[in-house]
């Protein structure tokens, strides 16, 4: 491993693991909250009262957190045509056969997906979020919205753990990805295989 | 249970049966006859008494209901409501609200926290605070708009059919001090006899609508009102007609529940059996080699 390819800087890092440590918190107490069957996972924060009271404050620091996180990479996450190219080949990809994809930048549309899955659902997130709080906010709110939002919330929940799920498995998959955001670089051939317009990009900026 | 006469048929937040080997217990009731009382409000002062429960001191809005609103010390009041039900009869309608002891809780069925939630075989539901997390689940879950919050603990409180009363043989709080005997309590089956002598009499009164109210769209309840207009419930200070579990937490509550968790644990396996079978996607050595 000869040359190395920036990808991420340190604040990027620091706040993507920040993210990632309050997403957990949230998922174990979600969870715990959402079928009996992880209700057990409620010990993790202290019990089933303090996963209550804890839920909603780290929720909303990981809104603030991800949306600060987001905005650095909106403009990298545009779908285009190559994308959709690239997505055709899917099955593919899937079975680890990838030569002649088209050239995509420094996301792939798996990925893309995966962000405005994101962004979307920790919108619905925050949103319904507000409007479950206990014992803050709910009783300001009719019970028709507050009923509306517990099932809102938990179907958002649902798929932005999904999409984590997914998120981990991809980064466990695709070897040579997760010291992008552990160390901050990636390797050159691992830049001209999976990012090749991004690698070139990078290239002509040096 | 320590006690047979408490033995719990449903818990919140518990998919394996509750213990059952004693099958059925008699399902107990109680009937508020509205066409009795009186609204003399003994039943919340005499809830107030035995559970040892003192709201603050109300004030006077313009009618008599007082407190303005159940809360987690006034676990039954008073609702009066004045309608003139045929034009130019006035009639002063008073309605005993609180937990209506559903065959069916939304409660139950919307909290989260094993065991805060029970259903005792003799159909009382009944809040067990030391197990309950604050979340307000039941609350959406209700379909009459009863549990309270408690702002000192934020633990949900709201009438327990005086469960421990009735556990040794009493009847409860609110029903021994009814001075007109508009409140009784017994089993479900003589409570309902019991209302057909009531209805028959009110409809020879001239109350063509006289009829019991026992929502089927909750399984039936365990507190009964005689209403001498059970055409229109509403009248009674917004009794719903036809209650029943809303249907977005019978949605959330019910196949989002076990589908998604199902969901959530297929993810994980489909990403291990993937890699454990097309294996991991590598940049090889000599692609670096050749294109360097």
């Amino acid at each position: 491993m000869s040359e190395l390819v920036k990808r991420y800087t340190s604040r990027e890092r620091a706040n993507h693991w920040f993210i990632a440590i309050c997403f957990i918190l949230l998922a174990v107490s979600g969870l715990a909250l959402f079928h009996p069957a992880f209700f057990f996972l409620s010990h993790l924060l202290g019990g089933g009262t303090w996963s209550r009271i804890l839920h909603p404050f780290i929720g909303v620091v990981l809104a603030l957190a991800f949306f600060f996180f987001a905005i650095g990479m909106w403009g990298q996450n545009k779908i285009t045509a190559a994308d959709r190219e690239w997505q055709k080949r899917l099955g593919d990809i899937l079975c680890n056969k990838t030569q002649g994809l088209p050239e995509i930048g420094k996301y792939n549309i798996g990925q893309k997906y995966l962000f405005w899955t994101l962004v979307l659902s920790i919108a619905l997130l925050l949103v319904s979020g507000i409007a479950i709080w206990q014992p803050w906010f709910t009783p300001a709110f009719p019970i028709g919205i507050v009923r509306a939002a517990a099932l809102l919330h938990a179907v958002a929940g649902f798929v932005a753990i999904l999409a984590i799920i997914i998120h981990i498995y991809s980064a466990i998959w695709v070897k040579g990805s997760i010291r992008g955001m552990t160390r901050g670089t990636v390797s050159a051939a691992w830049a001209r295989h999976h990012h090749p317009g991004w690698y070139n990009d990078v290239k002509k900026r040096n | 249970m320590a006690l047979q006469s408490l033995d719990i048929k449903a818990r919140s937040a518990t998919t394996t049966p509750s213990p059952s080997a004693r099958g059925e217990a008699v399902k107990v009731a109680k009937l508020i006859d509205i066409s009795k009382c009186i609204g003399c409000k003994a039943c919340q002062v005499a809830c107030m008494e035995w559970n040892d429960l003192r709201d603050e001191v109300g004030d006077n809005f313009g009618v008599y209901d007082n407190p303005r609103d159940l809360t987690d010390q006034s676990w039954t009041l008073m609702r009066f409501s004045e309608v003139e039900v045929q034009a130019g009869k006035l009639e002063w309608l008073i309605r005993k609200d609180g937990c209506m002891h559903c065959a069916d809780p939304g409660c139950l069925k919307a909290c989260p926290s094993p065991g805060a939630i029970v259903q005792y075989a003799n159909g009382i539901v009944d809040f067990h605070q030391e197990n309950c997390i604050g979340c307000g689940y039941c609350i959406t879950g209700c379909p009459f708009d009863i549990p309270r919050i408690s702002k000192k603990d934020s633990k949900v409180y709201k009438c327990t059919l005086c469960s421990d009363r009735v556990a040794v043989g009493m009847a409860p709080a609110c029903v021994k001090t009814c001075p007109t005997g508009a409140i009784v309590f017994g089993s479900k089956e003589d409570m309902i006899h019991h209302a057909e002598g009531r209805i028959a009499d009110l409809k020879e009164r001239g109350y063509q609508n006289a009829g019991l109210y026992d929502p089927a769209g909750v399984g039936g309840t365990h507190v009964m009102y005689v209403l001498q207009h059970a055409d229109q419930p509403e009248i009674y200070a917004g009794l719903p007609k036809d209650p029943s579990i809303s249907p977005m937490v019978a949605l959330w509550k019910g196949i989002t529940k076990p589908l998604a968790s199902f969901g959530l644990g297929l993810a994980v396996l489909a990403g291990f059996f993937h890699y454990m079978t097309a294996g991991p996607n590598e940049v090889e050595d000599d692609e670096e080699e050749h294109t360097s």
